[in-house]
């Protein structure tokens, strides 16, 4: 109990420690020294006079939503007197590893660095820097030549690295027993079983009115449609974050997402969020970086080839490469175990005052990065506000998809979780595809790498993104790649070959994703 | 030069056929340029009186020079159950008329039952054929009354006085859905007046007989119009058009194997109309697109139209801005322009499906707005095809499948830019394979050689009746007197064709049964 208790005052003292340097805090602040004027604010009541005209003017929802925010991404609890790196990854062979694959990048970058001898970063003359501006709307227009420039790394190459991943302190030399893991993925952590999960996704229940499950019939919008967007109205006119993560496990009204969206993830669109978006563009404009090049071959690998996406293709441009730049995406290292990438000022390598993160956002492109922009698209057009819910997702979100941990939402634990799943519910398609030399996770690990971008139709995907930000986890990412292979079982357990697997799940685009979780989930037989 | 009266099978040389199969399907494949000389286009406008003179001229079958088609003995007749068709199209009609159970192919100068031709055979045979009661062919006498972009627009507004006379102003207003329009040369002086009434708007010089994008210019300055001008009657014209779309109109005119040279000759006076350009175009990313919608005709008189569920917005490649006023690109979204691009890129698609732009006008707009815009394309669908009811030559053989384009405006105004007799049939992707194909399957359903149909379907397939001698009502029985009247249409819905083809020919196969 007083354990319990410490923790909570432990956690409050961090929240206000960070709140006290935001924005938002500057701006109660004013308020309540213009409060002061009012008639209403009494001296002998001065502190319980400031909360009620906070709670009136609407100041309280939002504190309640920063500090809402906040703990959507607070670290697992733990012992109050672990050192800081246990609180982002406890483990240390998770961390070894983790390590030695950001090193991996690092060299591969730097190799093509030193190949094709271009610097990492450069300002740009003035001219050129004309050039970009005039044509910053239409960046896709311009047709650099990539051929060199390969990605540093695609989703392919991180399985192999979780696939290695063994921890030390673990003697897996038991004699095969029904509790031997048969997948790839050879760690011991702790993941849901479908008890567990059914009492996490219990809103996904079949009692539960869900949109996504009729709505593609002819007949008039049902009771439930209907009474669910009035709600969503309500919800929306609150301004209340929990509120509107609560009502999103239903899935959201095709016309209020971008809305619910922006109020869960806190982003509301002040006149200084624009400055700042202006800044980073600045920024772009007077430098280039190699990152860049990266960037630019990916969207042209990747959204400019996709039949939903490639409308976007300029939009993704400005947003990547502001997101480059922007220093404040170094703050999500605070609870990410990876470590931004250093570079040194040239001739002072190894001298930490000259060291510099590189790129400015600690965050390196890879292999389809840009998908997790572009279904965005479909829900903001303002490039500043769309930068702004790209970059809030990927730090509260994306960035676990392609780092190393043992958090429930990392990409280690939803690969154990789909091959848990698989192998305690679908034993036989397991073991099949497991002896055909198919193993699932070798054609799964790019839909949940990408957070089914880019393989889901977009209403779907948006679908499914509408409940990772209900529940906020990613494990459902997981539980659909499991209940897309069940959906297909009866051809997988046809096929004999790795290429023939991969071929009957080749596209999943025709696939509606709730049907597909519910089914999954609370009609399988436990 | 010349073709055969019955319309060669087209090249015989593969590689020219090669190069037909890949390229777009043309709307009208030279064969109105020729309307220039005068001969021809009276012959043609002659048709035009009324019907009965043009059923007459038909049915017809003593001269000889008469093709005769459907006809078989008696007894053979009887016995043939299958139903033999003709194209000269090859692309994924081919593919949809080869795999249709019971239909045979006929080559050459075969008899047909069924004969989707191009629009060149029809103005050549059309009045030389005679044609049994069973035989259907793929379009209307004088289709140009709708698809030629001068004609469509003189009847519209013809079709608006005649509204405002008869129902008054604001009914009239509803035809208000085709941009300021002069006919040129002959309608020139009208047009400088309203030029000069209006300085500082862009105008868009376009064919009246040419698709696909060709031969389009945008200008600003009355100079641009006089240079065209001298230029049509030094027979320059050519000169005046953007290379890179001249350079294509061979590849893309698809049946006529000849080369531009050839038809260069041919134009000796090309008529163009001018219109006001539509300058704030809705865009999504940052590109200009128009919207293609399959609507199917089946009759005139009554007028009987079907709506298809799916269709596409066709993005254009390059990003919208007035200043680049030269850049043919930016403007057209044609898909025949889109190819001659210098930076098209076959991998790279340029099209959404309806549905996917519905989507995501909802998202942006709400359901509410979407409802009202496309409750607005009906209008058009509808108005446009009355604006032609009582022009257009009605045959009982006759069936066609018009191409909707049309153009949405940041106020989501609908415009109406043109509409084509032959919707390019070539498919440019999978997704547009899939498409065409169901397109195509669904229209010869309800054409309905087979007979299998009672006629009293509101939806086969993807095609939903949108207006049968006056709207369709979604709901069964009579419409609601209140005004509850929700039109039976589903533009950019979920097509769910296929579920709905099983069940109705299984209710058919039922009936039948339970009455026989």
């Amino acid at each position: 109990m007083l354990q319990e208790e410490s923790d909570l005052s432990l956690i409050i003292a961090q929240i206000v420690q960070k709140l006290k340097g935001s924005n938002l805090y500057a701006q109660l602040e004013r308020q309540a020294w213009a409060s002061l004027q009012r008639p209403e604010i009494k001296l002998e009541s001065l502190k319980e006079d400031i909360k009620e005209f906070f709670k009136i003017t609407g100041w309280e929802k939002k504190l309640q939503n920063a500090v809402y925010s906040e703990l959507s991404v607070f670290p697992l609890p733990s012992h109050p007197a672990a050192p800081p790196e246990h609180l982002k990854e406890p483990f240390l062979y998770m961390r070894k590893a983790l390590g030695s694959w950001e090193k991996r990048i690092l060299k591969s970058l730097n190799s093509m660095c030193t190949e094709l001898s271009i610097p990492l970063a450069r300002k740009r003359p003035v001219a050129e820097q004309k050039e970009l501006l005039n044509k910053w709307n239409e960046m896709g227009t311009d047709e650099p030549d990539l051929s060199l420039f390969r990605p540093v790394y695609a989703p392919k190459d991180f399985l192999e690295v979780l696939i290695n991943l063994r921890n030390p302190n673990y003697e897996n030399g038991d004699p095969l027993s029904f509790r031997t893991h048969l997948g790839l993925i050879q760690v011991p952590l702790k993941v849901k079983d479908i008890p567990e999960l059914k009492e996490y996704f219990v809103e996904l229940g079949l009692n539960t009115g869900q949109l996504g499950i009729d709505d593609s019939t002819q007949v008039p919008p049902e009771l439930f449609e209907n009474e669910h967007v009035r709600i969503g109205q309500k919800v929306l006119a609150e301004q209340d974050s929990a509120a509107a993560q609560q009502y999103i496990r239903q899935g959201s009204p095709t016309a209020l997402r971008a809305e619910l969206w922006a109020l869960i993830l806190n982003i509301s669109g002040q006149p200084e969020d624009i400055l700042y978006y202006e800044q980073l563009k600045t920024n772009v404009i007077q430098y280039d970086l190699l990152v860049d090049r990266l960037t630019y071959k990916d969207v042209k690998l990747t959204a400019s080839n996709d039949d939903y996406y490639f409308v976007f293709e300029d939009y993704l441009y400005q947003v990547l490469l502001c997101f480059s730049r922007d220093t404040s995406v170094l703050g999500h290292f605070a609870y990410n175990c990876a470590s931004p990438p250093k570079s040194y000022i040239r001739g002072k390598i190894g001298l930490e005052e000259y060291a510099v993160f590189y790129p400015p956002n600690g965050v390196i492109p890879f292999h389809g990065f840009s998908m997790y922009v572009a279904p965005l698209c479909f829900l903001y057009h303002e490039p500043y506000k769309l930068y702004q819910i790209f970059r809030e997702m990927y730090v509260r979100f994306f960035f676990r998809l392609h780092s190393i941990s043992s958090h429930p939402s990392g990409i280690v634990s939803l690969c154990l979780l789909f091959e848990s799943l698989l192998q305690t519910y679908l034993p036989q398609l397991f073991y099949h595809l497991r002896e055909i030399g198919a193993q699932p996770l070798r054609i799964s690990f790019k839909w949940m790498a990408r957070a089914f971008s880019g393989y889901l139709a977009t209403d779907q995907l948006l679908l499914l993104w509408d409940r990772i930000l209900g529940y906020n986890s990613l494990e459902i990412l997981a539980v659909l790649a499991a209940a897309v292979f069940a959906f297909r079982a009866v051809n997988l357990m046809e096929v004999t070959s790795l290429a023939a697997a991969e071929a009957v799940l080749a596209d999943i685009s025709t696939l509606k994703v709730m049907p597909l979780l519910q089914i999954f989930l609370f009609a399988t037989v436990t | 030069m010349r073709r055969s009266l019955q319309g060669g099978p087209g090249p015989a040389d593969p590689a020219e056929r090669r190069a037909r199969r890949s390229s777009n399907q043309s709307g009208e494949p030279g064969a109105l340029r020729r309307l220039g000389d005068g001969t021809h286009r009276l012959a043609l406008r002659g048709g035009r009186w009324d019907g009965a003179v043009g059923n007459q001229v038909m049915l017809r079958p003593k001269n000889q020079n008469f093709k005769g088609h459907g006809v078989s003995k008696g007894k053979e007749r009887e016995q043939r159950a299958s139903i033999r068709f003709k194209t000269t199209l090859m692309n994924t009609l081919m593919d949809v008329l080869r795999h249709r159970p019971g239909w045979v192919e006929v080559k050459d100068e075969g008899e047909w039952d069924f004969y989707w031709c191009d629009v060149s055979w029809l103005r050549e045979n059309f009045d030389h054929t005679y044609m049994d009661e069973r035989v259907r062919i793929s379009h209307f006498r004088n289709h140009y009354e709708l698809t030629r972009k001068n004609y469509m627009v003189k009847n519209l507004k013809r079709f608006r006085k005649q509204l405002e006379r008869e129902a008054g102003k604001p009914e009239a207003a509803k035809c208000d859905f085709f941009p300021k329009t002069f006919e040129l040369p002959c309608e020139y002086h009208l047009f400088v007046e309203e030029f000069r009434k209006n300085p500082g708007i862009t105008w868009i010089m376009k064919p009246v007989a040419r698709s696909q994008g060709k031969g389009i210019f945008l200008f600003r300055r009355l100079k641009d119009i006089m240079d065209w001008r001298k230029g049509t009657v030094g027979k320059k014209l050519a000169s005046l058009e953007l290379q890179p779309a001249r350079s294509t109109i061979n590849l893309c005119s698809s049946h006529e194997p000849r080369n531009s040279e050839e038809q260069k000759d041919e134009i000796p006076v090309e008529n163009y109309v001018a219109q006001r350009y539509i300058e704030n175009p809705y865009l999504i990313g940052g590109r200009k697109f128009d919207l293609r919608v399959y609507v199917l005709v089946m009759s005139y008189i009554p007028l009987r139209a079907w709506l298809y569920r799916d269709g596409f917005a066709r993005f254009s490649n390059t990003r919208f801005t007035l200043n680049s006023i030269d850049d043919q690109y930016v403007h057209l979204t044609n898909v025949a322009v889109q190819k001659t691009s210098p930076d098209y890129h076959p991998k790279k698609g340029c099209k959404w499906m309806l549905q996917r732009f519905r989507q995501y006008l909802a998202s942006k707009h709400g359901p509410e707005a979407v409802e009202e815009l496309f409750a607005d394309m009906d209008n058009i669908f509808i108005r446009s095809l009355q604006s032609v009811q009582k022009v257009i030559i009605s045959d009982k053989h006759c069936f066609e499948l018009y191409g909707y384009d049309i153009l949405i405006d940041q106020d989501l105004k609908p415009w109406l830019l043109e509409v084509n007799a032959s919707p390019s049939l070539t498919a440019s992707s999978q997704e547009d394979y899939a498409l065409k194909t169901c397109l195509l399957e669904d229209t010869l359903h309800v054409v309905d050689m087979e007979g299998r149909l009672t006629g009293r379907e509101k939806r086969v397939g993807g095609f939903d009746l949108m207006w049968n001698d006056g709207p369709v009502s979604r709901e069964e029985g009579a419409p609601d007197p209140v005004g509850n009247f929700v039109t039976n249409t589903h533009l950019g819905c979920v097509n769910d064709r296929e579920a709905q083809l099983r069940q109705l020919f299984h209710s058919l196969q039922v009936q039948k049964k339970s009455s026989g």
